[in-house]
Parts: structure tokens; sequence; C-alpha cells
């Protein structure tokens, strides 16, 4: 099915056009694409824009920008995000990951939208043309969002306190069984004063894991200590069921792996 | 549905079409161009046949919309032999049996093509990783990575 496509040089500009029915934004193409491909009859126009901040990569002092264009691959190459490759690059092949945006993956459903699942970790802001909202916020209402994401932020984390881990069945490609990203703050001898942990696929989008966060705290990084942490995992999940691997597989398969995580 | 005029390089040659506004590249190159060698299979973005070579990057042409490559340098798999004489990474292919069917083989062909002209030695871990988002459900994929490592040596033989 065809589309007919605008481009506009500013966000302003496609943002209003946005706003007209059956109208989608085109990042990549890798979600609305392949929605149009597969019949959804819901969309009947797409608009772009092309504005240079879109896909510009700013990492200054202690923050971070990126622009919604930015795709996987270029955060994968870049030199001062090397932390961050590990999710870009479990997003997709190389093919998937020279269009798949930061902005369009926050919209990505389970079992995709990996990417996303950091972010929330990192506790990023997201920016749209009508302000800004912290990411779980921005997540919960994605649904009806009508305005263009323009770029994310966030704070860089301190060297060895950012982790993530990405499940599949194939290998080293494959749709996510679960993902998990995890922020921790320790003090010298290693006990947790501060943890945020995400879950992907453990619900139809990145979600928060409050009980694992809060039974992190003041434990270091051992079997035993964590071991109520590993146990408060399933709390408030709700995992998907897709042809990967059914929601009862996943909540059986998460301590496991968020111990691998956290232990590694 | 109304027409935008698209102006690209494909494998060398200047292009200028009318295309559908929100038609897809594969669409463009096999419908309108008469370049059929990207395939279409699964048209979501997860078997990789329809991979091409835009500005240098991988890409899948099933979920690239034509214009957006105004003014792209567009690479397909029928632009690789030259003169006649087949790429290194094609006669690969026919000697190490990693075609059968052959639907893959276009798609797999560019991928290793980005890898080769990126990591001219890589190692199989780094094949594999190139050739993980194209999808073969007839050769099993040991002869296609054998194939690419066998292209790999080679072209550092022939640079030798």
């Amino acid at each position: 099915m065809a589309l007919a496509l605008q481009t506009f040089s500013t966000v302003k500009d496609a943002n209003a056009a946005l706003q007209a029915a059956g109208t989608r934004y085109l990042g990549g193409g890798t979600l609305v694409v392949r929605a149009a491909n597969e019949g959804d009859v819901s969309v009947s126009s797409l608009v772009r824009a092309t504005e240079p901040a879109l896909s510009t990569i700013a990492v200054a002092g202690d923050r971070a920008r990126l622009g919604a264009s930015i795709t996987m691959a270029a955060i994968a190459r870049h030199p001062e995000l090397a932390w961050l490759a590990p999710a870009a690059r479990a997003v997709g092949g190389p093919a998937i990951r020279n269009m798949a945006s930061v902005g369009g993956n926050l919209f990505a459903p389970a079992p995709y939208g990996d990417f996303a699942v950091a972010l929330l970790a990192l506790d990023a802001t997201v920016i749209t043309e009508d302000g800004e909202a912290p990411i779980e916020t921005f997540l919960a209402g994605r649904d009806t969002s009508r305005s263009i994401v323009t770029s994310v932020t966030f704070a860089l984390p301190r060297p060895q306190s950012f982790r993530f881990l990405k499940v599949s069945r194939v290998k080293p490609k494959g749709v996510s069984v679960l993902s998990i990203a995890a922020l921790l703050q320790r003090t010298e001898d290693g006990t947790i004063t501060s943890a945020r942990i995400a879950f992907g696929c453990m619900a139809d989008r990145p979600m928060r894991a409050r009980a694992t966060e809060k039974a992190l705290l003041g434990c270091r990084l051992t079997p035993e200590e964590i071991a109520p942490a590993l146990a408060a995992a399933n709390q408030g999940i709700a995992p998907i069921t897709d042809p990967v691997a059914s929601a009862w597989y996943r909540a059986e398969v998460l301590p496991v792996h968020l111990g691998r995580l956290l232990l590694a | 549905m109304a027409k935008v005029p698209v102006r690209f390089t494909l494998n060398g040659s200047e292009k200028a079409e009318f295309i559908e506004s929100g038609a897809t590249l594969l669409h463009a190159l096999r419908d309108k161009i008469g370049d059929t060698s990207p395939k279409g299979g699964c048209h979501q973005g997860t078997c990789g046949a329809c991979s091409v070579i835009i500005d240098g990057e991988l890409r899948l042409s099933c979920l690239t919309l034509a214009e957006t490559c105004d003014g792209a340098d567009i690479r397909t798999i029928s632009g690789l032999a030259a003169g006649g004489v087949l790429h290194p990474l094609q006669r690969a292919f026919l000697d190490a049996f990693a075609t059968q069917c052959g639907f893959c083989t276009p798609g797999m062909i560019m991928a290793a093509k980005v890898l080769l002209d990126r990591t001219p030695n890589p190692s199989r871990d780094e094949v594999v990783e190139a050739l993980s988002g194209n999808i073969c459900r007839c050769t099993g994929y040991e002869p296609i990575i054998q194939a690419v490592l066998t292209a790999a040596r080679a072209n550092s033989q022939n640079a030798a």
C-alpha cells in the first residue's frame, strides 16, 4: 500500500501536519512502513522532518543529548557512548540498526524497544515539540501522543554503573525473550546506594522494577545479598506471550538473568 | 496517488523517475526500474532478502521509502559483477555451495560486501554478526559464512 509522504524542514511544520487523522510520523521506517506493508489501513499518510538537530549527538559535561533521528548504528559507533553500545547493538541486525531511530524505539511495542529499556534505566528526559517529560511519564502516554519527539537527554552514568542485558534464543540477533537495564550507584565497599532497574518484555512497554530496586538498597553484589531482590523481580510484571516465549517462561527466567546481570 | 520526482544513482548510473509518494524503494527498484535483484521476502524487516547498500550503509529496501533516497548512491547485487566477471563474493558463494534456492543470496552478499568493505579480514564472529539480519531457509548458515571468509582471504591474497 502506497502512502503519501510529506517532508518538512522544521519539526514545527511537521508537527502541525501530524495532527491530521490517519497521519503517522516517519522516523527510520522500521515500525510505520512495516505497519503499512502489513496492511494497517489506519495509516494513510506520513510526515517527516529533516531539521538537522534531529540527527545530532551531543555529549557535553555530564549530560548526553540524542536527536530523535539518531540511529542505533550511530550510537553503537560513537566513541563517548561506548558504555551504551550494547543496548544499541541489541536492536536488530546491521540493516535495522542503520535505520531504527532513538525516537522510534520509544514507541516500539514489546518484544521490541530494547533501547528504550536502557533509556528508562538512565532516567532519560524525552523532549517533544510540546515540552519535556520524564521517560516513564512519556512511555505511559505514548499511545495517545501526537507530538513529535525531537530528542532524549540523560545524565552520563559513572563508569561501570550501567549494565544491560538482552536475552534472545537466536544468536547473535533475535527477538527479545527479555531485556534488563540497570543503573547502580555503589559506595567504595560495593554497597548499593541507588538502583534503577528497567525490564523489557515484562509488560507491553518498558517498565521499572521497583520492588527489585528497593530490595537492592544496602546490598552488595553477592549471591546471598541479592537473593531478596531476585525474589522480588516478578512483582508487578505482566510478561507478554509471543512466538518467542510465553509469559510463564519469561517470568520463570527473569530472576535467573537478572542475577547474572547483577553478578557479572 | 501523487507521483514525486526522485533522482538517485543506481549501481553507478543516474536514474530519474516519477514514483508514487510513499512507495518503497523495493517497489521502485523492482517494478519501476526493473532491477529485480533485491528480493521481497517478509516486507517486515525480518528476512534481509531486500538488503541494498545506500550511501555505503546496509539498508532494507522494503522499509525504505523511495523518495527519501533522493540524491543517494544505491548499490544492488546486479551491479556487483564487473565486465562479466563475478565479484569475489559471488564466486565464493558459488564455489562454497552457499547458494541453494538463491532467494536470500542478494541480501546476504550485500550484507557481506558492507562488512568486507570496512573489515577486509573479518573474524568468523564478525561475519556471523554481519549476516545476522539475513535469513536463509535452505543451506544452513555454515556454507554462507565459509563463503564470506573465503572471499575475504582471496581479497587479502590479491592485495598482498
